[in-house]
Order: C-alpha cells, then sequence, then structure tokens
C-alpha cells in the first residue's frame, strides 16, 4: 500500500472519529465457553430489561451471530451511547464433534452442532473484517491469557483500528486471577467482572461509554 | 515401517511471492495431508482471519477437525501519536516464526514470550 493510500485510509478514520456516527456496532468476541452470551445477557437486560440468548455449559451453543439494535448504555459518569451489540460464536481454529459427545448429546445432535458452529465462527470472523466498530473481547479469568486464540484476536483487532475493552470474566471463581490477563494484555483496558452475578458491570459500562464512542 | 510426521519448512520468499488466498491454501493443503507447517515468517493478522475462516468451512466431521497454531506472543503494539500514525503509516504487523498442523495432531507444552515446545503425534486424535 502507498504512503499517499495510507496516510487517506488514516485520515478517513480521523475525520470519521470526528464526525462520529450515531450508533456503533459493538462485538463480543472470545474463545468458546468465556462467558459471551452471559455478559451480553446481562449488558442487554441491564440495559433493555431483555436478553440476547440462551447460555449452555457445552462449547458452542451461540452458533450465529445475535445482534440486538439500541441498547442504551449509560456510565456512572452520566455519558451515555446507542449501540447494536452482537453476540458472536466463539472463535477456534478446530472443532470435532466428539467433544460434544463427553457432554451426553446424541451423534446426530453433536454432528449437527459441530456443523453449526464451524459456520458460525466463519460467520463471526467474516463480521469481524466487514460489519463491526468496536470489540468487547472476553476472556474466561481462570484460564492461560496467553491461549493462541486470544494472542490472534486481539492481534486482528488491533490490525482493524478497532478499540477495544477486554473482559476478565468469572471472577467469581475462585480459580480467577485477572491479573494475568492484565499483564498479557497491556496496551489495552482491562475489566475485571463477573457477567453471571453482574458485579463490577458499571466499570465496563464507564468504559464502554468512553472507549467506544 | 518407519512411521512420522513430515515437517515442511516454508521460508519467508516462498510466501512472499504468493497472493492471500494462494497463502492460506498452500498451508491449509499440506495441514490437512497431516503434515506439520512451519512458517518461517507468520501470518499478518488479516490472513489469520482469513485462515480462521477457510479452515472452518473444510472441517468436516469425522475427517479433518482443524487446525492447531501457535506463535511466540507478539510485543505490544506501538503507538507513534496521531502524527506518527497519519503519515508513517503502520506497517502490517507480521507474525513471528509460526507452527500449524492438524489439530488432535500437534500439542503445544510450552508458549513463552521467546519460546515454544511442540509435541507431535504420528496419528491423528493423539
Amino acid at each position: 500500500m502507498s504512503m499517499f493510500t495510507r496516510a487517506k485510509k488514516r485520515l478517513g478514520k480521523f475525520f470519521q472519529n470526528i464526525f462520529r456516527r450515531k450508533r456503533s456496532r459493538i462485538g463480543i468476541y472470545g474463545p468458546p465457553n468465556a462467558g459471551k452470551t452471559t455478559l451480553a445477557n446481562r449488558i442487554v437486560r441491564d440495559c433493555s430489561g431483555d436478553a440476547i440468548g440462551p447460555v449452555s455449559e457445552i462449547p458452542h451453543e451461540t452458533r450465529r451471530a445475535r445482534r440486538r439494535e439500541d441498547v442504551v448504555i449509560t456510565g456512572a459518569n452520566g455519558n451515555t451511547l446507542l449501540l447494536d451489540i452482537v453476540d458472536t460464536p466463539g472463535v477456534t481454529t478446530k472443532i470435532d464433534y466428539h467433544e460434544f459427545l463427553e457432554y451426553g448429546l446424541e451423534q446426530d445432535e453433536a454432528i449437527s452442532r459441530a456443523r453449526e458452529a464451524t459456520e458460525g465462527v466463519a460467520e463471526a470472523m467474516h463480521w469481524l473484517r466487514e460489519d463491526i466498530h468496536g470489540v468487547i473481547y472476553v476472556m474466561d479469568s481462570t484460564l492461560d491469557p496467553f491461549m493462541q486464540v486470544n494472542i490472534m484476536m486481539v492481534g486482528i483487532i488491533e490490525s482493524r483500528d478497532l478499540p477495544v475493552v477486554i473482559v476478565a470474566n468469572k471472577t467469581d471463581l475462585p480459580d480467577a486471577a485477572p491479573s494475568r490477563i492484565k499483564s498479557a494484555f497491556p496496551q489495552h483496558p482491562v475489566i475485571s467482572l463477573s457477567g453471571l452475578e453482574g458485579t463490577n458491570m458499571e466499570e465496563l459500562y464507564d468504559m464502554m461509554t468512553e472507549h467506544f464512542r | 515401517m518407519i512411521q512420522g510426521v513430515q515437517i515442511e519448512l516454508i521460508s519467508a520468499d516462498r510466501l512472499t511471492n504468493l497472493t492471500t488466498m494462494e497463502r492460506i491454501r498452500t498451508i491449509l493443503d499440506s495441514v490437512m495431508l497431516g503434515n506439520i507447517v512451519v512458517l518461517e515468517h507468520g501470518l499478518t493478522p488479516d490472513e489469520q482471519s482469513m485462515l480462521i475462516e477457510v479452515t472452518m468451512r473444510e472441517i468436516r466431521p469425522g475427517g479433518f477437525s482443524g487446525i492447531e497454531m501457535e506463535t511466540y506472543p507478539g510485543k505490544e503494539a506501538e503507538s507513534g501519536g496521531l502524527f506518527g500514525r497519519l503519515f508513517k503509516g503502520k506497517k502490517p504487523r507480521q507474525g513471528r516464526m509460526t507452527v500449524i498442523g492438524p489439530a488432535g495432531q500437534l500439542k503445544m507444552l510450552k508458549i513463552e514470550r521467546d519460546r515454544l515446545v511442540a509435541w507431535a503425534s504420528l496419528t491423528s486424535g493423539g
């Protein structure tokens, strides 16, 4: 890409930020079972009294990107923000239907879940490249943050110049170590919370109103 | 009969002359044959995103189940301020040396900032 094209692209982004769009589309991304749908439900419930989708301990419960329009986020600082929230399938590089058999699913059901999950992940990647203006990246704070999918996804988000807030989720669990996520990604804001219990959501809303404007 | 895993080391030069989709197909076709691919230079973030998408479309229940891919964690993103970002441009970040193999056959044992330890099984699912 020439220097001129690069400068033009950056100027475009600069002016886009000055004349901000009225409504941003925020994608909730992360690996499977990080608690993305639980968090999406919590945000949507807090802000509109509704839910976005079902949750399950079986990975890949969310197999299609789901969008909730016109969610109004209000921070404790008084700032408000109108958003579309997009809950996406967990991003991974592998899906084996045998994994679902371990959760008691019948073979046909497991195969069909695997097929839908592969389509869902491909779709989520496509959304990220084409239709998302900002990202809430959700990690399970009981797990190693240096999982390849986290490193790769944060790199992809950075390369697209998308604003990102990282959520260190599941702080209600005894093994939670959100500080590991903060040390792994010091270049981004990290909010520790429990989507399940709804703790520390105010800090997330404050960060969202500052970061996704 | 000697059994083993084929390891394919791909130089940066070889990939430079290919288009994004050709690069992804080169890697994925080799991994789908059961090979472990080592890239001298990794893929750009956009290429990684495409690789995930194409991999998902190749997964077949009972057959190919995806890839295992590891690279060293990158360094913190550099920010040169508005002026720098406008006029210097940001080089598309090229990954560092990357190992890609069939899921279930390649397992990473240790991932540090400057060291990867991998284990490869002779059979899939192992």
